[in-house]
């Protein structure tokens, strides 16, 4: 079951056909309708036009326009398109270039906040995406990013190191605390065959209790404050910034950068990511030609945890520089839906995951700026989900051509 | 395309038709809020924790408070949601690049963001709700652009252990909270002290189960949204005996209200709000413990508008009527009127100091 959500199970290069035939021009033309990128887009497309239709129902103008619709019909259309193009307007301004801002800085400074944003995102999903490779669901990446925020937070102000040395210690530390994390469900999966759905489900739980415990513990906080919060990293640990104040763009996201290159070149180009992709393949096929599904199985969650804890330790050390309960935000579950939009592939979580912080980061304008709730930035994402699980519905509201591959298949 | 336009321009009809009723109610609204047009341009703002406006909680007296403000003193608002601790920063920000002329923080997470936002913009009011402002280590801080808005509840929740305990038949009443932080745990020091004096007065015993003020040690539920954890909570209180219990977790203690109907013949101390206007479960809320965040949000509001900001915290207690005890509603008969009078006497003696509620949670 799990291979058939992983929508990029190594697809084999197309079979001779007929249609193949028909010369390169039309079934390159076919492959750009009828490839996965495109339903991706389109998805987009049409999620930010359902949001539109929210963002119009929840606006009081336009509910009163839509009241003397019949007597003012452009009257309607005017304060609907005026009242989306704002909301959206505010989105854009917020995620990308403010045209209206009071300084060049503040001008470029939001398209620098969605890279912000989207670092922990890209970093989770790429551990995410990876075990969708291997055919695993690791719906563990809340709970990975916990104990790697944990880890790293906490020897980002438990212990004193120079500069730079100091972060690199805390990110390892984050690192090692997501994979053994993850490590637990590979194992459990692997020796006993325990769904790693369920147990990764149940580690997100245990994460997040026993950082609400460890909050109280002043040992463990370093601080007085009565408040389930730790106390500020020191300077020494944090991430440094890539541009000045008011900048936040930091270190994080060229760790984020560098990371979707190691999992491509993984993934692409060694023999582990070859045993990683057979097994999800086939992992019948993959045992009878020699890889051992456990040993996979162990391994790809450990490098996915490891990921995923590299995110917490972003989040740590390069914006919050501090514990919090909430510190893992809902990281851990757009990260599932950054995959799902990436095509399990690094690339595409690489965009995909600039795209959801850039959603992040234009949410806070569109809301403070034109009180659209913010509610309406989730819907877009989840509808943006549902339209990918069911690229079907795409391509019929898109009336695409349905791709060739699958058509064999059917 | 051209038929998914036309289908989509269909569905904007049929909505526009179906929302025409909601047309009218908001008609009403927007009327409302534009009545206090005045042509003052201050601008007051307020950014949530991620509990978000409706939890029936401290979010959404604090915007109840932001809405009177624009309504009764002609003021400009803006408004923005966390959904998580990484908004904070964010939000608070676009508050102070729209200028407002005083942002308002809502809850102890956004201690550090307002402070660093008072410190980095001296020229813009800040305040924060729920929370004092204090270092690294703890210790408290004054800043001179930024106002903590602070309850003492621990002096209401002391009137209502008291009356908890004397209308007490099983000898046990209990209590739980949400989180373990000063501003939960305030209610129950109050509360265990006010059981605590009706024994003494009394020559009783009557038992707090669910917090243990000198260990500083309890009954949590863990956070302040999961209702059926209140329930479970409450169900463990109830057969241990209580039958009075104060569920200090915001919308948690409506799953609290639901276990004690179930029960029967168990009572609740509702928290925050008059529970007997604000829930459904009026006819089990023998008193609640309220906090006027509103009110407060609104005054600080009055002051910065008269240019009166000043960086003294506010603090909500008795005397300035910042906390206080609801009326005892359905249960105006069966307390008895004794316990009636010796809650006023012990109001009197707060208000004027003649006697203190300790708590170390009290706000400094």
């Amino acid at each position: 079951m799990t291979t058939d959500i992983s929508p990029a199970a190594p697809s084999p290069a197309p079979p001779p056909s007929v249609e193949a035939e028909d010369g390169k021009q039309q079934s390159l033309l076919q492959e750009i309708l009828s490839g996965s990128w495109l339903v991706s887009l389109l998805a987009v497309v049409v999620a930010l036009l359902l949001g539109g239709v929210l963002i119009a129902v929840s606006n009081a103008e336009v509910v009163a326009a839509a009241e003397n619709f019949f007597a003012a019909p452009g009257e309607f259309f005017s304060t609907l398109f005026q009242t989306v193009g704002n909301a959206y307007s505010a989105l854009f301004r917020g995620a990308v270039f403010d045209w209206e801002a009071r300084t060049t800085e503040r001008a470029i400074r939001p398209l620098t906040e969605s890279m912000v944003s989207g670092t922990p995102l890209i970093l989770t999903g790429l551990g995410i995406a990876l075990a969708f490779r291997c055919g695993l669901f690791n719906i563990g990446g809340q709970g990975q990013v916990i104990l790697g925020a944990t880890i790293a937070g906490f020897l980002g102000y438990a212990i004193s190191l120079p500069p730079i040395v100091h972060m690199l210690i805390a990110v390892i530390g984050g690192i090692v605390g997501g994979a053994i994390w993850a490590g637990i469900a590979g194992v459990l999966k692997a020796r006993t065959g325990a769904n790693e759905v369920i147990v990764t489900i149940m580690l997100n739980s245990i994460a997040g209790y026993a950082l609400g415990y460890l909050l109280k513990q002043n040992w463990f906080t370093h601080t007085n404050s009565a408040n389930p919060q730790s106390r500020v990293i020191d300077d020494s640990s944090q991430m440094f910034l890539l541009l000045p104040p008011p900048f936040r763009l930091h270190f994080g996201f060229i760790i984020a950068i560098l990371a979707t290159i190691f999992v491509w070149w993984l993934l692409e180009r060694s023999t582990i990511g070859f045993e990683f992709k057979a097994v999800g393949a086939n992992p019948h096929a993959a045992r009878t030609a020699g890889i051992s599904v456990s040993k996979v199985t162990v391994t790809v969650m450990i490098v996915a945890g490891a990921l995923a804890g590299l995110g917490g330790a972003a989040q740590v050390l390069g914006t919050e520089f501090k514990l919090t309960g909430g510190i893992s935000g809902s990281i851990g579950f757009d990260a599932i839906t950054v995959a799902l939009l990436g095509r399990s592939k690094p690339l595409g979580t690489l965009l995909a995951g600039l795209l959801f912080g850039a959603f992040k980061a234009g949410g806070y304008l569109m809301q403070s700026q034109t009180g659209t709730p913010i509610d309406i930035v989730l819907v877009v994402q989840s509808v943006i989900v549902l339209l990918i699980a069911a690229p079907p519905l795409v391509r019929s509201i898109f009336r695409l051509p349905t791709p060739v591959l699958k058509r064999k298949e059917d | 395309m051209s038929a998914v336009c036309n289908q989509k321009r269909e569905d904007v009809k049929k909505l526009a038709s179906a929302v025409s009723m909601i047309a009218a109610s908001a008609l009403v609204l927007s009327a409302c809020g534009s009545g206090g047009d005045s042509s003052s341009d201050y601008l007051a703002c307020m950014v949530s924790d991620s509990g978000g406006w409706d939890d029936q909680s401290f979010n959404q007296s604090g915007k109840e408070g932001l809405e009177n403000a624009v309504k009764n003193l002609g003021i400009e608002e803006k408004d923005a949601e966390s959904q998580g601790d990484a908004d904070f920063k964010p939000n608070v920000d676009n508050m102070v690049q729209a200028g407002c002329n005083l942002t308002f923080g809502v809850g102890f997470l956004l201690e550090d963001t307002i402070q660093e936002a008072a410190e980095a913009n001296p020229d813009l009011n800040f305040a924060l709700i729920d929370s004092t402002f204090s270092d690294a280590d703890g210790k408290p801080v004054t800043l001179d652009n930024a106002k903590a808005v602070v309850f003492n509840t621990a002096e209401a929740a002391y009137l209502a252990g008291y009356v908890a305990a004397a209308t007490s038949e099983s000898g046990k009443v209990g209590t739980f909270g949400g989180i373990q932080i000063p501003s939960v745990t305030i209610f129950m020091d109050g509360f265990a002290d006010g059981v605590d004096k009706f024994n003494e007065d009394n020559k009783e015993d009557v038992k707090l189960l669910g917090w243990n003020k000198e260990k500083q040690d309890g009954s949590f539920s863990g956070d302040f949204e999961n209702q059926g954890q209140g329930q479970e909570l409450t169900k463990q209180l109830i057969s241990q005996g209580a039958d009075v219990i104060m569920p200090v977790a915001g919308p948690v203690g409506l799953g609290a209200a639901a276990a004690a109907k179930d029960a029967g013949d168990v009572n609740l101390v509702w928290v925050d709000s008059d529970g007997y206007e604000s829930t459904e479960y009026g006819d089990i809320i023998l008193t609640s413990v309220v906090k006027q965040i509103s009110q407060a949000v609104e005054d600080t509001i009055k002051e910065g508008t008269e240019d009166n900001f000043s960086n003294e915290p506010y603090v909500g207690t008795l005397e300035n009527e910042g906390v206080g005890l609801a009326p005892y509603h359905d249960f105006e008969d069966e307390v008895p009127e004794d316990v009636k009078k010796k809650v006023e006497e012990l109001k009197k003696q707060i208000v004027d100091g003649s006697l203190t509620v300790e708590s170390e949670s009290t706000p400094k």
